[in-house]
């Protein structure tokens, strides 16, 4: 009797979604399970319910329509993200959907829920609080002592990421085998806190979610300021596990299945991070030499990314180019090659 | 540290995501909004006189994370289908395992609804 009391619905699937901070990106309230379920019963998965998923811009910024009806958070505030690229990046996750929507495949949209509803109710401060937490306890920092391998690999790998960083904020990091953990001096905490809070409350949540998944503060650092790749930020986080595969053989059901879901939560922080932090405006460069420039820099607030040249603008800038003496009214038939003659940037 | 390698290697690999991620819908993924609006952000960034264009650098950083998140994601529900998606065993296939079989019970058993 016990037996079949434990069996459980739909198979054991539901038991590894994993949402994230009892956060689900699904819309509206899940459907009850019946009345004479066992004990555990597992929420039923929705079904893909739309067929078309398309971006619109409102006054708030880019909003996600699932065919005619707009994308709501879970607790029912509007959808709406700064940046063009994120919405794209966005509605790809819930057109890629098929059959059931599996909500632990789009971080990119939990990510974006979690901003938008903050539901742990965290400001600027608290977030900046729990990311340089882990500055304690950094992975690249605390050290083993035996074996000889993993501590000369530690050392050729870590090493160099530590001093990249101390480099770059100016800081004494240092890294320790000491059960206690490295002593990360008080100046270098104030300078990385004020370095993260320059950042805006969206890209302080992608921040922090990476920190969290990671690991490590140095890594994280080193993946927003386009130190690292994600892979690389990855295997350094898993190195001491890289190195145990290596030496006793993979198991892919467990820790490929790990290091691709690390690699995805990963990937997906860091994209939002920049995402969110970035402003861009485009700036034609002439050849007269008269200005340049790119200015990207970071936003108090989230600002739109445009990095795109309108049609009419390279127009107008190919004429500029090619005939300055010539009436800017004056029709001119240009094969598309001479825009490799304009420098944009 | 920053082995990104080439553009043109990270472009053909976010073709080869969109390209799975639109296999099942049947539509083409020429007309999806993320491929028009990575064309786009390829052609505006290509052109540039600049050795070490830092915009361009960025471009290619994010375009390589995506490309790193699309493949991720993939791999790991294909993973989780082969290896953790069948659920458990029924109670007669687990009694199969071991050469045993269920017995009938015409009458149902007694605690059964």
């Amino acid at each position: 009797m016990w037996r079949s009391c434990l069996r459980l619905r739909g198979g054991g699937r539901h038991l590894l979604n994993c949402p994230r901070g009892g956060l689900t990106a699904s819309r509206g309230p899940v459907p009850k399970p019946p009345a004479h379920a066992r004990a555990y019963a597992p929420p039923a998965e929705r079904k893909r319910f739309y067929q078309n998923v398309s971006i619109t811009q409102g006054e708030a910024g880019f909003e996600i329509n699932l065919d005619h009806r707009k994308l709501r958070t879970p607790q029912a505030k509007l959808f709406t993200v700064p940046s063009e690229a994120l919405a794209v990046a966005v509605a790809t996750e819930w057109d890629s959907q098929q059959d059931t929507i599996k909500t632990y495949t789009m971080h990119l949209t939990t990510l974006c829920n979690t901003s938008l509803d903050n539901p742990t109710q965290r400001d600027k401060d608290q977030l900046i609080w729990a990311a340089a937490k882990f500055l304690d306890t950094d992975t690249v920092c605390c050290r083993v002592e035996e074996p000889e391998t993993l501590v000369e690999l530690q050392r050729n790998e870590w090493d160099p990421v530590i001093g990249w960083a101390e480099r770059r904020y100016g800081v004494k990091i240092g890294s320790s085998t000491s059960i206690m953990g490295p002593s990360i001096p008080a100046r270098t905490r104030e300078v990385l806190v004020s370095h993260l809070a320059s950042y805006n409350t969206w890209a302080l949540q992608g921040i922090e979610f990476v920190v969290s998944q990671l690991k490590s503060m140095v890594l994280t650092l080193g993946l927003i300021d386009l130190h690292l790749t994600v892979e690389q930020a990855v295997l350094l986080s898993r190195l001491e596990e890289a190195f145990q595969i290596q030496k006793w053989g993979n198991v892919e059901w467990a820790h490929d299945y790990e290091l691709q879901d690390l690699r995805a939560r990963t990937a997906a922080g860091a994209l939002f991070v920049h995402l969110c932090s970035e402003s861009s405006a485009v700036k034609h460069k002439l050849p007269q030499g008269a200005d340049s420039g790119w200015p990207v820099g970071r936003d108090p607030e989230p600002a739109f990314l445009t990095p795109f040249l309108p049609a009419l603008g390279r127009a107008h800038l190919v004429h500029q180019v090619c005939a300055p003496g010539v009436d800017p009214g004056h029709q001119l038939v240009l094969p598309i090659v001479d825009l490799q003659e304009v420098d944009v940037m | 540290m920053a082995a990104l390698g080439s553009p043109l290697r990270t472009w053909r690999g976010l073709l080869r995501e969109l390209r799975y991620l639109n296999a099942a819908t049947g539509r083409p993924y020429r007309h999806t909004a993320a491929y028009r609006y990575l064309v786009k952000a390829f052609r505006a960034h290509r052109v540039t006189s600049e050795k070490l264009c830092r915009a361009q650098h960025e471009l290619h950083f994010q375009a390589a994370t995506y490309l790193c998140l699309l493949r991720s994601i993939r791999e790991h529900v294909a993973l989780h289908q082969e290896f953790h998606g069948k659920g458990e065993r029924s109670v007669e296939e687990s009694a199969g395992l071991v050469g045993l079989k269920l017995p009938q019970q015409p009458g149902g058993k007694g605690w059964e609804p």
